[in-house]
């Protein structure tokens, strides 16, 4: 008689003990990011709007984006394209086959986080 | 024995591609504007249309705006592929994907080109 045999193969899937590797981090942020980015994306075109079309609609767009819980979210924006910037061009290098092996890989994807996170934090704090 | 219908490849290939190349053309222009922005003599009305008003800027920044809606319509419907099952509302938010992407197109243009 044949015997299947259940393998209990370990299953990561409670979030308080899922350990991503770092390339596995910036994936799944540049996922979220790029998600982020098109829900705000009508938000962002409105400003644009604003900003260009005429000097009284300039003040109105100054006036929103000099609000403290503007600015809150546009900074988390300003993160978003950064970090999708950032690890889109890591994703077209690695598309060309630069930087595949696991150490390399690695090794870019601390880059892209702290690269991203950096420009943020100066770009952010010389808008604020 | 496993019965596939062996049809055109590469589906997808084209849209990947599109989708790099897009990328690709965004991150230049981020570097063109990032440039021009930072190096405005002040950030007025003014300046500020200024910069938007020449011809050349105009057509660089709709491009802009078409690789980003082109770029997103691929990524987002990936997403939706990937975690939307039912047929229905997948299709349901393909649509809508689409007809936002292209009126947000189409009011970028109405912004510039009115300047
Ligand atoms: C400089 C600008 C950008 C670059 C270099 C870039 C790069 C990339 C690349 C290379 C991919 C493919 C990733 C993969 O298949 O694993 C991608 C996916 C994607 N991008 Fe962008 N992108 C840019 C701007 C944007 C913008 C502005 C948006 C949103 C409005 C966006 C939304 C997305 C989405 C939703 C995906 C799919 C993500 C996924 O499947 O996990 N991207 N991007």
């Amino acid at each position: 008689m044949m015997q299947t045999q259940v393998k209990k193969r370990p299953k990561f899937l409670d979030l308080r003990e899922i350990r991503l590797p770092l390339p596995g981090i910036v994936s799944i942020l540049h996922r979220i990011s790029g998600g982020g980015l098109f829900l705000f994306l009508p938000f962002l075109i409105y400003l644009f709007d604003l900003s260009l079309t005429s000097p009284e609609t300039f003040a109105t767009y100054q006036a929103i984006v000099g609000h403290w819980f503007v600015k809150l979210i546009l900074l988390g924006l300003l993160w978003a394209y950064l970090h999708h910037f950032c690890a889109g061009i890591r994703f077209l290098l690695l598309d060309l086959h630069k930087g595949v092996e696991l150490e390399p890989a690695r090794q870019s994807a601390r880059v892209v986080l702290m690269v991203s996170l950096a420009l943020t934090v100066i770009l952010g704090v010389w808008l604020w | 024995m496993v019965k596939r219908l062996v049809v055109g490849a590469h589906y997808g290939i084209k849209d990947w591609l599109i989708q790099r190349i897009t990328a690709a053309y965004m991150a230049l222009y981020t570097v063109i504007f990032a440039f021009a922005a930072l190096t405005l003599p002040a950030m007025t009305h003014e300046h500020w249309q200024a910069l938007f008003s020449g011809r050349l800027m105009q057509l660089l920044t709709f491009l802009f705006f078409a690789s980003l809606c082109y770029h997103a319509w691929i990524g987002v419907r990936d997403i939706w592929m990937d975690y939307i099952k039912p047929l229905g509302i997948r299709i349901a938010l393909h649509v809508a994907t689409a007809l936002l992407l292209i009126g947000y197109l189409a009011w970028v243009a109405r912004v510039l080109w009115r300047l």
